[in-house]
């Protein structure tokens, strides 16, 4: 190797950084480098929310466009994944029996427009949340329904009663859509925070233009002194990934906080070098595959544990992971989180065998008995090109091989939500797009379609609901974990929907870009109050 | 003097010469290009037969392959074989380029002739219908048609796509036809049967039509370029056959995109094939026009 006066003085810093350090160490994690105050963040949002309000929306584009605005009563410490820590809340305690949440406010939080956040504020935000008025939609509602009453005993404290302990409560007071309103200004028009903005979070609103960008300016008068960091930033909507990419590559946006392909990281590396920060985490967001039990032959468990059976998930990861954002194999909850089913265990379920010949066999033959050799239908897809297309050609590819012939659709994300929701579709690409890794918030998409319309495979399964009760009312986390494969078999067993691949993030920045925090989830860290540019 | 007494063979009447050999004699261009266009049809029909693997066969071991005596043309980002893809993708492309410009162009014409027939107020209202329709590029007209109306497959044919792409023709075959049917429409001939009392459908279809038949062929030829153009641009902006359907247009647009640095032959067969069929197609068009139109022998 030819060493020239670069490679020497390459080598000499990095000896210089190991005997520093003794291993590789992100300074801006460490916390080490001096930070610095001010200047403007211009950033990409890949998608452009239709309202404000995260109460009712479970889109990222929301969160990525009001959180920088908003507080919340909790959330997740990012470096210490999934810990929860305050926001507005100072401290906070559980009643060992899970019965009652008391938590103590941040003394002197301000809303943008000067009001005084209280105790008052917390409640209405949350009696909106479990309880919404005509015209409002609040699309975790189900999550608060073992609240029993918020008492508010002075202006700085408020306590949640519960009517059943649930295991679950922490991660959904650190919710990142349950954002703090003002009671006035709910009093004066509930629907409001669909179109106006008015929090307490580090930046307040300067504007959104449609079709451009939103932007923000620092909020002088934020309750926790020193930050944010930034002067101003703008969130501009790159809606092509292609547009998105060169307005990195050309310094236009400094970051994007979604996530690219491995394709598009690549492109990227390969262009801009070590100008360019690249973290990847596996990602709390899968894609499934649903089966619509009220239409003919869906309603068989033969046909569609056939279906599943066909899936050579093993296989599918290992080549989509290369061309998409799909990778992981696993079940309902995020493989190699805490309460996930380990590998060898989830190899024993249908739709998960490594032997995927015999598998294969064993499907064709349930489709003998079932009737339906020579089986066709139409695959309902999202016409959104990562992943969702690379999913449903591998879908298409794996039922072709067992004598199956598929027609698959592809449409707008209007048509395609309408015709799910209706009912209108045999088998669909559907999504589960959680923030945390609480087995809760991933199982209640399973729950009976009469609990939870958001149930695309529209089947209704009593043994269902009574184990996501058991494990929900659970605080031994072993015991809580027999309830969760409970139900996962279950689940699997009757076919009625299953994870097709989980999705492996990839974000890229500026290096220049210092503070932001990785995790597995898009839907957090959007607050952006740790942000600075060393520039 | 002597006078030369004719024989039997300088008075039998000169044989004709075969059609197909003197169009290929006259033009040698539209013969390559009419060779080629046989060849894609024999490969879209007998497409299963002709291609050496399935076209939507993934195999995540050959990713990315670069062409080799394997696989001619490569494989894609699925591992599939592109050689094959473009043998089935030629089904779809002469499918839909042949049905909507057939469709496109006989309405066209039925209105071209109409409207040169009955004249006054008829010709006015189909001539400003034309006038607006011809205002939109075809691809334009086409994208606001297919945007508009829902996907609707018969036999594995998007028939809204097809409806989609012969829109825009309409409009331009109707004005061609029309010239001509005016010429038609002063001859004695179809005064005469106006005179005996024949209805207006068949002084259009058995007087006028058959005398429009070379300027509607040679739309329809040259129709068939714009119109598989027309879907592989469709296709590639995602509003026309979907994955994983062999298309070329296809072909271009999703993974061919991220892809292409590293295996530029994702994008290099299909682009090569939608070339050389518009190609052949236009100058087969243009030959046939040559061959035909009487002007352009003298």
């Amino acid at each position: 190797m030819k060493i020239t006066r670069r490679t020497a003085l390459k080598g000499t810093a990095g000896a210089f950084a190991l005997g520093l350090g003794g291993v590789h160490w992100d300074m801006r994690h460490a916390g080490a480098q001096a930070v610095k105050r001010g200047g403007h963040f211009n950033f990409a949002i890949s998608a452009e929310t239709p309202q404000y309000d995260p109460h009712g929306s479970d889109t990222y584009a929301t969160l990525h466009f009001s959180a920088p605005f908003y507080s919340t009563l909790l959330r997740y410490n990012l470096a210490k994944f999934p810990e929860v820590e305050g926001d507005l809340a100072a401290s906070w305690t559980v009643a060992p029996d899970l019965m009652s949440y008391t938590f103590k406010l941040h003394p002197n939080v301000k809303f943008h427009d000067g009001q005084t956040l209280t105790s008052a504020d917390v409640k209405a935000t949350y009696d909106r949340l479990r309880n919404p008025p005509q015209g409002v939609v609040s699309t975790r509602r189900a999550t608060f329904s073992d609240i029993a009453s918020i008492e508010t005993p002075d202006a700085s404290t408020v306590v949640f009663k519960m009517k059943a302990a649930n295991s679950s409560m922490l991660d959904h007071f650190a919710s990142p859509w349950n954002t703090v309103y003002s009671a006035k200004d709910l009093a004066e028009n509930a629907a409001g925070p669909r179109s106006k903005i008015n929090g307490t979070g580090p930046f307040t609103f300067v504007e959104h233009v449609k079709g451009s960008h939103v932007s923000g300016k620092r909020n002088e008068n934020y309750f926790k002194k020193g930050l944010p960091y930034l002067e101003t930033y703008r969130g501009i909507f790159t809606l092509q990934a292609a547009a998105m990419l060169n307005a990195l590559q050309g310094g236009q946006v400094l970051a994007e906080f979604r996530g690219v392909s491995p394709a598009e990281r690549d492109r990227m590396v390969a262009a801009m070098g070590d100008r360019l920060r690249v973290e990847e985490s596996s990602w709390t967001l899968n894609l499934l595959v649903a089966f619509n039990v009220e239409k003919k032959p869906f309603d068989d468990v033969r046909v569609r544990k056939a279906l599943l059976m066909a899936i050579d998930r093993w296989g599918g990861s290992r080549g989509l992971s290369r061309i998409s954002t799909l990778r992981s194999v696993g079940g309902v909850v995020r493989p190699g989180s805490p309460l996930a089913t380990p590998e060898a265990e989830l190899a024993k379920l249908p739709g998960f065998s490594k032997d995927i010949k015999k598998a294969r066999e064993e499907a064709r033959k349930l489709l003998k008995d079932a009737g339906h050799e020579n089986l066709k239908f139409t695959l309902w897809n999202r016409n959104l090109a990562m992943p969702y297309t690379p999913a449903g050609v591998f879908l298409v590819d794996q039922w072709r091989q067992i004598g199956v012939t598929v027609d698959h659709k592809q449409s707008d994300t209007g048509p395609y939500i309408a015709a799910m929701r209706s009912g209108n579709y045999e088998v669909a690409i559907d999504f589960s797009n959680l923030f945390n890794d609480d087995p809760t918030l991933a199982m209640t998409k399973f729950l009976s379609h009469s609990k939870n319309p958001l149930n695309m495979s529209r089947a209704n399964d009593e043994e269902i609901d009574k184990l996501y009760e058991l494990q929900l009312r659970e605080r031994d986390v072993e015991k809580r974990k027999v309830h969760i494969r409970a139900l996962e078999k279950r689940l699997f067993d009757q076919a009625y929907q299953q994870p097709l691949l989980w999705w492996h993030r990839i974000v890229l920045s500026h290096k220049t870009v210092m503070g932001w925090q990785m995790s597995p989830s898009h839907n957090l860290g959007a607050q952006l109050e740790g942000v600075w540019l060393n520039t | 003097m002597t006078i030369a007494t004719p024989t039997a063979a300088d008075t039998a009447i000169p044989k004709a010469p075969n059609p197909y050999l003197e169009f290929c004699r006259q033009q040698p261009l539209g013969a390559i290009s009419f060779f080629i266009i046989v060849v894609m049809m024999f490969a879209g029909i007998f497409s299963p037969w002709v291609a050496p693997y399935d076209p939507l066969a993934i195999d995540f071991a050959g990713i990315l392959a670069a062409p080799s005596w394997e696989h001619w043309c490569g494989t894609d980002a699925f591992g599939r074989d592109i050689c094959s893809r473009l043998i089935y993708g030629s089904r779809t492309a002469l499918v839909i380029g042949f049905t909507s410009s057939f469709v496109g162009s006989t309405v066209g014409a039925i209105l071209g002739i109409a409207s040169a027939y009955f004249g006054g107020k008829i010709d006015d209202w189909i001539q400003r219908f034309v006038d607006i329709l011809l205002a939109f590029p075809l691809i334009v007209l086409a994208l606001v048609v297919v945007a508009a109306v829902r996907k609707f497959v018969v036999g594995g044919v998007d028939v809204n796509l097809i409806i989609a792409i012969a829109v825009p023709i309409i409009p331009r075959v109707a004005r061609v036809v029309r010239a001509a049917a005016l010429s038609v429409r002063v001859m004695p001939y179809v005064d005469a049967a106006r005179a005996a009392g024949y209805s207006h459908s068949r002084i259009i279809f058995r007087h006028m039509a058959p005398n429009v038949v070379a300027p509607y062929l040679i739309m329809l030829t040259a129709f068939i370029a714009q119109a598989i153009l027309a879907e592989a641009s469709l296709s590639f902006l995602g509003l026309g056959v979907t994955e994983p359907t062999a298309a070329w247009g296809l072909m271009l647009s999703g993974n061919a995109a991220d892809f292409y640095r590293e295996a530029p032959w994702m994008i290099l067969f299909p682009g090569a094939m939608i070339s050389l069929a518009v190609f052949a197609f236009n100058l087969f068009g243009d030959s046939l026009r040559d061959y035909l139109d009487p002007r352009f022998k003298v």
